[in-house]
């Protein structure tokens, strides 16, 4: 404990700040970059998903079980295989590239069926008026349906990123200098447990609290079928 | 690509496999029950309790569910023998997952206690059932209808994203027996696809155990998929 | 040779069997009137002549092509030369009254925009919605949404116009300017199926009346006659509940 305390102004040097801020800025950038493309992939896994007919059969099914696979795989053990395979295919990918691979495969899981959801929740009709007009599925889902959907996609889906914040602190575990990553090369120099972990904790927090209460605050604004009209006015201007 | 994949090896070693992923499961397990205790006192106390232990509730859930998991077990691993406090690898994963679904259940609990609508009670009250019978026949009902989905759910999420993070403090659960074999041959790629698999596998046994027991105990349709 | 030839054509909504061999034909620029009870199946034979609702068995021509509603192509040219008009009006709800109407006649027919963007404005002038160009769906009333429809189902310039309780939403006053409008078009020579509760339009419109009952065809014939002297008892029952208000 005494240590502890001994090693605070050390500890809390302008270096080592330094080096917080960085690893947090690469956490932030890492889930941003990764769920963004898992976000938009997730929309070209829905949008197959959706595909009619007999012959896509086995394409709907590979979707489907790419979302169910995916959940049931912790994400550390998704790190490894990406990190090998992706090693095994091209041995000079950045550990940062492997990172971002690896959420952006879980991210496309999750956010999959956010998407679905949106989708499903445009009146059936619409896409009929649309299908009647010989639209074809892509241009009613760009022109029709999506418009109609985002607010009810988006707040779960910044929900979901915000989440993934904390997740990525497994891939420190890969050697990228994000915050767990840092927090344990400043534990094996010396410092105190408590403190090194009882900070990057706090970073963590100071990272997560304020886009979980920008989440909130939209699902309640965007939650509503009011709420989604008033949206929907603000995305046609 | 020119890697040869190698299962020989997995095979070989499947029964240490099978004894990580028996692991997984009783932590999965004793850490979800500990968790949906803690929940229990905690969203009653978020509910029905005095401001201060609302507010120091509410402390821990935020605190909690807005820091990760992994962390939150580094600091009981690193940190805690620095003020005397040894625990076992296995010990601070297990007190670790479980503080930290605690406080992810305390929401999903809460949540039900929420949806209870009062002309509910009304009417039980009017039917003369006492308030333990109340608290029998309708309460407890209608609570489980509304979050088991909720709960199944989240027992797949300790069951999986949760006991892997044990891996990293080297606790021998499923992920972990994978990383102790494979850098003793390196047949990594081949270890990690046989354990996501084992993973499915168990999270599915479990998916349809829970909707089962949702059907049987408290009619509820949990979905599986 | 009829405009339109509907032959014994099925369709189903997974087991349940709701058109069970429709058979009737339209000569071009006639009106024919679709009237039953609820739950006839009216809705649906336009649904199925739009490929909306799959056909399982039967035969369509129209202009003498034959369509085969299983292969996408002669879908869509099926959706090319008809156009219909929901009774729920199924207005897009992110896009202006005026890009609801000039979407498809831009995107799917290619037209050039000043023509399309002309032609918009005479057909909402004709449904008297001229002022409405830049409202949103969810600022009109149902009437007026209505009217909407109707003018975004001309402006793609049908072949065949297929009209699902039009009516049914509007101000007495406005039925009126409807019925002008509709009957403009019949005069232009536009090929029109109905579907209506009102039997009073449905008299003075409709060349032809098409009696539907449990996804059959009970009985069809001119307005006057079939409403007046109904030669099946179903069809009598009926039209001696609905005439009498
Ligand atoms: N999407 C659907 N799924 C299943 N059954 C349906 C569906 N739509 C209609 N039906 C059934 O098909 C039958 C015919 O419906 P349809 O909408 O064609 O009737 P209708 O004659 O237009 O009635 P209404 O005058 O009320 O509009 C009804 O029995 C209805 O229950
Ligand atoms: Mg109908």
């Amino acid at each position: 404990m005494e240590r502890m305390i001994e090693q605070i102004p050390r500890f809390f040097s302008a270096q080592n700040l330094t080096l917080l801020l960085e690893a947090a800025g690469l956490t932030l950038a890492m889930t941003l970059v990764g769920c963004l493309i898992g976000f938009g992939l997730a929309f070209v896994l829905v949008f197959l998903r959706q595909t009619p007919g007999l012959w896509a059969l086995p394409l709907r099914w590979i979707c489907i079980a790419y979302v169910e696979v995916f959940r049931r795989i912790p994400f550390i053990v998704v790190i490894y295989l990406v990190l090998f395979f992706i090693q095994a295919v091209t041995p000079d990918a950045s550990l940062f590239t492997i990172a971002v691979i690896a959420i952006c495969l879980y991210a496309v899981a999750y956010t999959a069926d956010i998407i679905r959801g949106g989708i499903e929740s445009v009146p059936r009709t619409q896409v009929e008026a649309a299908e009647a007009m010989n639209l074809s599925r892509l241009q009613t889902q760009l022109k029709i349906v999506l418009p109609q959907a985002w607010p009810v996609i988006v707040p779960p889906a910044i929900a979901f990123a915000v989440s993934f914040i904390k997740d990525t602190a497994l891939v420190s575990q890969v050697g990228v200098f994000e915050l767990t990553f840092r927090g344990k090369e400043l534990n094996n120099q010396g410092y105190s447990g408590i403190l090194v972990f009882g900070t990057i904790a706090l970073c963590y927090f100071l990272l997560s609290f304020p886009l979980s209460l920008l989440g909130q605050y939209l699902e309640k604004r965007l939650g509503t079928p009011r709420g989604q009209r008033r949206a929907r006015k603000i995305w046609r201007t | 690509m020119n890697y040869r994949f190698q299962f020989g090896v997995v095979w070989d070693n499947l029964d240490e496999l099978f004894a990580g992923a028996l692991l997984t499961f009783q932590l999965g397990v004793f850490a979800f029950a500990g968790g949906a205790l803690i929940g229990l006192v905690c969203a009653s106390l978020k509910t029905y309790g005095p401001w201060p232990v609302r507010l120091l509730v509410n402390a821990y859930v935020v605190f909690i569910t807005n820091t990760p998991a992994l962390i939150q077990i580094y600091f009981l691993y690193f940190g805690l023998p620095e003020v005397g406090v040894r625990w076992s690898n296995e010990a601070c994963l297990l007190i670790g997952l479980t503080l930290n679904a605690g406080a992810y259940l305390t929401l999903i609990l809460r949540a039900g206690f929420l949806s209870v609508r009062v002309t509910e009670i009304e009417a039980g009250q009017t039917l003369g059932m006492s308030l333990v019978q109340q608290i029998r026949y309708i309460i407890v009902p209608h609570i489980a209808k509304s979050i088991y989905p909720a709960l199944a759910n989240f027992f797949i999420v300790v069951l999986v994203m949760g006991t892997s993070v044990g891996a990293l403090i080297g606790v021998d659960e499923l992920t972990g027996q994978a990383i102790n074999l494979s850098s003793v041959n390196y047949r990594w790629l081949e270890y990690f696809t046989v354990v996501a698999g084992m993973y499915v596998v168990l999270t599915f046994i479990a998916s349809i155990g829970l909707a089962l027991l949702g059907r049987w105990a408290f009619r509820v349709k949990a979905k599986i998929f | 040779m009829a405009h339109l030839a509907v032959n014994d054509v099925r369709a189903k909504y997974g087991a349940l069997e709701v058109l069970k061999g429709i058979s009737f034909s339209i000569e071009k620029g006639e009106i024919a009137a679709l009237v039953g009870p609820s739950g006839s199946g009216k809705s649906t034979v336009l649904r199925a002549l739009m490929g909306l609702t799959p056909v399982t068995g039967g035969h369509v021509a129209l202009a003498g092509d034959q369509l085969d509603y299983s292969n996408a192509k002669s879908v869509r040219a099926a959706r090319d030369r008809m156009a219909i008009v929901f009774q729920q009006y199924n207005l897009f709800q992110n896009m202006t009254v005026m890009q609801n109407l000039t979407l498809a006649p831009l995107k799917i027919k290619r037209w050039p925009r000043a023509e399309v963007e002309s032609e918009a404005r005479r057909l909402l002038g004709l449904v008297g919605l001229g002022d409405k160009a830049d409202a949103y769906s969810d600022q009109l009333s149902g009437g007026q949404q209505q009217r909407v429809a109707l003018a975004r189902a001309l402006a793609l310039k049908p072949q065949i116009l297929l009209l699902d309780e039009v009516t049914s939403a509007l101000d007495p006053e406005l039925v009126n300017e409807v019925l002008d409008a509709v009957g403009k078009l019949a005069a232009e020579g536009m090929t029109m199926i109905i579907v209506s509760h009102e039997m009073a339009f449905v008299r003075e419109v409709a060349d032809k009346v098409i009696f539907m009952d449990g996804g059959q065809i009970v009985e069809s014939g001119e307005p006057a006659a079939l409403f007046d002297s109904p030669r099946t008892d179903r069809a009598r029952d009926f039209f001696s509940k609905i005439l009498r208000h």
